[in-house]
């Protein structure tokens, strides 16, 4: 193996030399404690590495061994419910094997190497394969069936096969021969994870990935294979949101990756999803979850990396025909680990000390994102979903614009909004999502041919609330003319009633698109009644007499999806409710006429 | 790893010298300065070929460049522990400094620790009991949290984590300890909290690491790692309940600012270095809970923000990694009400899976939710009536502002030495609620204003 001597340490930036033979991005052992790094740069016989661990007690004069492996993720069946640091060690057998601190220096492979897993074998001697191709099948949880796949650079001719059965990951089960090559097929391939797995073709969007979140699914949609942004600052809800996504959308499998940020946010993953049971299938929601957890306090150049691991598990899963969505929290601790790192290598910075690479990177990463079909013909998606940090809540900084660039879905949560706890704080005027004419068909005709349409009236009367409530600070609200005070009054309910949704509530944690639709068709319904009634001159003080109005308001919560049809019953009393005030105030015309 | 010693220093600039000729030198290693029989520590911080970058803790004043000897000592920072730093005094660098003589060592330690494997964390569920009711009653504060408290100059956040530390405890009498870490105190401020932790006894559960303003500046770098290293010995090796109050963490990030300058390193936001959040996430990130563990390290960090701006690097940073914020208000503290939390801005995070049925009492999530409703409600009327005038408000409206005068004079307000148990706190936010008509009131259930709202 390629050996360098170190000569220069900063952080986790260490420079060697002595050798030519290693490899860019080659992953490397550093120094005695054997910490495990990467190259990064090259330079005649000198190499720059960022280094995945703490670097204390490192000494110059220590040798940097190669592995002869690029940095690769091992793809195969046990990283469903795992969770794993920024380079993919298991912190759960990292716990059990060193202590409840992250132990330096220590490899262990990601997958279970002594567990057996039930394969089922689909490919026979003489069978030919081509990349991407399912050779072979395990039911890895009782929501996912893990599709063992041709690797993308595979072909050929199968020698030898291996009969169903139980088997360790890496058992061989098929033999190929591609002219002089023979390649083993085991339960696990590796891949480079800077390199995109590749695909056949890319599909455009037109299903919504469903999140149960009204202000996203109904103003603001996301489709599967899109890419989507929350910036906001610290405690708007990021995490928060990112968490109901992870629970409530009706992706296959989710992949989360929690970067740079909480320890314990990660531990309410781990106590929670395991209990949540998944609205469609009933299983338990951590079934179907890959975490990525390399926290604040872990090892930056780690934080790093974590980001290209996750995407990379989630683009195997889609190569297996599955609509993956990737959470990341937070790409902005990404971005800073970036900086970190490009300053400690003394690179010339670009704004705000990000390196000028900031833009490619964060490029490369979101066009990882799509629906796809598969090299084997399959349709499969990831969803990208990047929180962003942005420093004292500014969207002007560089992370925070450059990532618009490159997402169609722009979720801005909004400071005032969770100060007044306005939860998701997600600001209706200033979000967009340039889904909405994809995906519109999918609505229309798979919940409502009116859905779109309401969409723009519920908008129109949010926008007009708006420019109200700027005239009410100066004046009060009690001298707006009745039409106005109306929509103040439906703007309430849209935001009350509607837009806010409590993600610790078990009846509203989760809203149906069904459910959605009743409820926005049920308030628009009360606005436009009532606008017919004042427009006869009716008080405004009316509309809020009786049940009706706080009915509405609590909805959302008083009527479960497993009763839709109280909100039937609702729309008749609120029928009958305008019907009433129609006739005494029809009588009340004319009496004056 | 052997002591190596080296004559002379090539460069001498801040807090940092630079000695050449080195050989096997260990990254952020231990060193001794030593001039004339003075010994100084300091610590690599950054190595190149045959040349070693070392701050040193105590300052360069009076350095010179030929006769300086420097010594490394093969090991990083450490300081001894046992269960006697009980009620002991130390400085930035974990050396006893109250005349009591060296602690009996149990176990030598780093101090800068490890990261908690995230797999181990415990989710922290139980809540410490202040005795101050704008925290207990409206941003409890939670075993294993790391809970900052925003202030700005001349606020009293000193007087407040006194008080804190003096009436903290947790139900049920386990063993609770608190770490008072002081950083880059002034004296005054340090004579008035150590003569209060005396007075009152408090002291034979505080251990205290002082750093004072005119310490040298460097030593703030080790002074929170050393407070932590000690909480975490209490809380996961001696299975205690311990709290952290670190003050203030600004002065921290003004050493790290100058340090990174003096280095030449690009700077991120206004001079304050691009690591700084990793770097204060290694302080904050070491609060929590571990599986299997009995006790729990639970963090006060106080920042002062620069011109009381939330979005200075500081505070925003620090808001990023803590598990919400108290927030001092100027306004509350012009109007002479003490502590002055604005309670608009602070959010305990972790507050909803600590309280409640089983932990506190099981009105207290709504109370909470109903007086933060109500007094963000009055909040609305205060600023119409500053424009209309208070004679144009509707009755509906004076109810609020009359709220929110009773709130703050009573409910926030609370006297320095005033000790109030969870039990009155809650029943003082319903008295409280009685200002208000019962209809306005729809964030508390009918039982529970049946139950408490007395009129
Ligand atoms: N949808 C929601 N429903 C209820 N509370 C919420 C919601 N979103 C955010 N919160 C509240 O806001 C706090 C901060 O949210 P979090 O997602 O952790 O913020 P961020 O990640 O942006 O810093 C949470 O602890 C919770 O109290
Ligand atoms: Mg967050």
């Amino acid at each position: 193996m390629s050996k360098a001597s170190i000569f220069w340490i900063n952080g986790p930036v260490v420079k060697a030399r002595g050798s030519r033979d290693f490899m860019m991005n080659e992953m490397v052992r550093v120094g005695n404690s054997r910490l495990i790094g990467e190259v990064v740069d090259l330079d005649q016989d000198t190499l720059t590495i960022q280094v995945y661990e703490g670097t204390r007690g490192l000494q110059t004069e220590e040798l940097v061994e190669g592995t002869g492996r690029l940095l690769s993720a091992y793809l195969g069946p046990g990283l469903i419910g795992g969770v794993f640091d920024g380079i993919e060690r298991p912190l759960d057998r990292l716990a059990q094997a060193y202590g409840d601190y992250v132990t330096r220096g220590v490899e262990l492979f990601p997958l279970e190497e002594g567990r057996k897993w039930r394969v089922e074998v689909l490919k026979r001697e003489g069978d030919s394969v081509s990349p991407g191709e399912v050779y072979a099948r395990i039911q890895e949880t009782s929501m996912i069936e893990h599709r063992l796949l041709v690797p993308p650079q595979v072909k050929g001719e199968v020698v030898e096969a291996r009969p169903n059965g139980e088997y360790r990951v890496s058992d061989n089960i098929l033999l190929i021969r591609n002219g002089e090559q023979e390649i083993p097929l085991r339960l696990y391939q590796e891949w480079p994870v800077r390199l995109p797995r590749p695909i056949k073709n890319r599909i455009p969007p037109s299903l919504p990935l469903i999140t149960g979140q009204r202000v996203i699914d109904f103003f603001f949609p996301l489709a599967k294979g899109g890419a989507a942004a929350i910036p906001g600052g610290f405690g708007t809800g990021k995490t928060v949101t990112q968490h109901q996504l992870a629970k409530w959308s009706d992706a296959d499998l989710i992949v989360y990756i929690g970067c740079g940020e909480r320890g314990n946010e990660m531990t309410q993953v781990l106590e929670e999803f395991p209990q949540l049971v998944d609205p469609r299938t009933g299983k338990a929601l951590m079934e179907r979850t890959v975490l990525v957890a390399n926290t604040s306090n872990m090892p930056v150049s780690a934080r790093e990396a974590s980001i290209y691991t996750g995407i990379t598990i989630a683009e195997y899963f889609r190569d297996m025909g599955y609509h993956v969505a990737l959470m990341a929290d937070s790409t902005s601790r990404w971005a800073e680990a970036l900086r970190e790192l490009s300053g400690r290598m003394e690179e010339m910075p670009a704004e705000e000390g990000f390196p000028a690479y900031l833009t490619s990177r964060l490029s490369e990463f979101y066009e990882r994102a799509g629906r796809a079909e598969t090299l084997a013909g399959k349709e499969g998606s990831v969803t990208i979903i990047g929180a962003v940090s942005p420093p004292g809540g500014d969207f002007s900084e560089p992370v925070t614009q450059h990532t618009r660039e490159f997402v169609r879905c722009f979720w801005a949560l909004d400071r005032n909004l969770a100060y007044s706890r306005h939860y998701p704080s997600v600001n209706w005027l200033t979000s967009y999502s340039e889904f909405v004419e994809d995906l519109a068909d999918w609505f229309e005709n798979e919940v409502d041919t009116s859905w779109n349409q309401l969409r723009t009236e519920a908008m129109a009367l949010l926008n007009e609330d708006d420019r109200l409530q700027q005239v009410i600070k100066l004046v009060g609200e009690d001298v707006l003319p009745d039409e106005q005070r109306l929509v103040v009054e439906v703007g309430r309910l849209l935001k009350t009633g509607f837009l806010q949704q409590n993600s610790f509530s078990l009846t509203d944690s989760f809203c149906s698109l069904q459910k959605q639709f009743q409820m926005i068709d049920l308030i628009l319904y009360f606005y436009r009644r009532a606008r017919e009634l004042i427009s006869l001159g009716m008080a405004i003080s009316e509309i809020k007499r009786g049940a009706v109005y706080p009915k509405l308001l609590r909805m959302k919560e008083d009527i479960p999806a497993a009763q839709l049809e109280e909100l039937g019953k609702l729309r008749e009393e609120v029928e009958k409710f305008f019907d009433e005030l129609a006739q005494r105030y029809g009588e009340g015309v004319r009496h004056a006429g | 790893m052997p002591v190596r010693e080296y004559l002379g220093l090539s460069r001498i600039y801040g807090p940092l010298v630079v000695v050449k000729g080195v050989e096997k030198v260990g990254y952020e290693e231990l060193v001794e300065v030593v001039l004339r029989g003075e010994k100084r520590l300091g610590q690599v911080v950054f190595l190149e070929e045959d040349q070693a970058v070392i701050q040193v803790f105590e300052g360069t004043a009076g350095l010179t460049q030929a006769d300086a000897r420097v010594r490394f000592l093969g090991r990083p920072v450490e300081i001894s522990l046992s269960q006697e730093v009980i009620g002991r005094v130390f400085d930035g660098l974990g050396r006893p400094i109250d005349q009591e003589g060296e602690v009996i060592e149990d176990v030598r330690r780093d101090v800068y620790g490890e990261a908690i494997n995230p797999y181990t964390r415990e989710y922290p569920r139980n809540f410490i009991q202040t005795g101050i009711s704008a925290i207990d009653g409206m941003a409890t504060l939670i075993r294993g949290q790391k809970l900052p408290i925003f202030s700005g100059a001349g606020l009293p956040h000193n007087r407040l984590v006194v008080q804190i530390t003096r009436q903290a405890k947790i139900a049920g009498g386990e063993k609770f300890v608190v770490v008072f870490c002081g950083i880059g105190l002034k004296h005054d401020e340090a004579e008035f909290i150590q003569s209060s932790f005396e007075e009152t006894g408090a002291m034979k559960n505080v251990v205290m690491v002082l750093n004072l303003a005119d310490d040298p500046s460097v030593e703030r770098i080790t002074t929170p790692q050393v407070a932590l290293t000690i909480a975490e010995y209490l809380a996961f090796d001696q299975d205690m309940h311990v709290l952290a109050i670190l003050t203030d963490m600004t002065n921290y990030c003004e050493t790290l600012r100058e340090i990174s300058n003096y280095r030449g390193e690009v700077p991120a936001r206004k001079g304050y270095p691009g690591y700084m959040y990793s770097d204060l996430a290694s302080i904050y990130e070491r609060t929590g809970m571990i599986k299997g563990r009995k006790g729990s390290l639970t963090q006060i960090p106080v920042v002062t923000m620069p011109n009381d701006d939330i979005t200075h690097p500081i505070p925003d940073l620090t808001g990023y990694i803590t598990e919400g914020q108290i927030v001092l208000g100027r306004e509350l503290h012009r109007q002479g009400i003490y502590p002055p939390i604005s309670i608009l801005p602070s959010l305990s995070r972790l507050m909803k899976d600590g309280i409640g049925e089983g932990f506190t009492r099981p009105d207290h999530p709504n109370l909470a939710s109903q007086l933060f409703a109500s007094y963000g409600q009055a909040q609305n009327v205060r600023s119409l009536a500053s424009i209309i005038g208070e004679e144009e408000l509707s009755e509906a409206d004076r109810n609020y502002l009359d709220f929110a005068r009773k709130f703050e004079s009573q409910f926030i307000n609370q006297d320095f030495s005033e000790e109030r148990s969870m039990e009155e706190t809650l029943n003082l936010g319903w008295a409280m609620l009685a200002q208000l008509p019962p209809s306005e009131l729809n964030r508390v259930t009918r039982e529970e204003i049946n139950q408490f709202l007395q009129r």
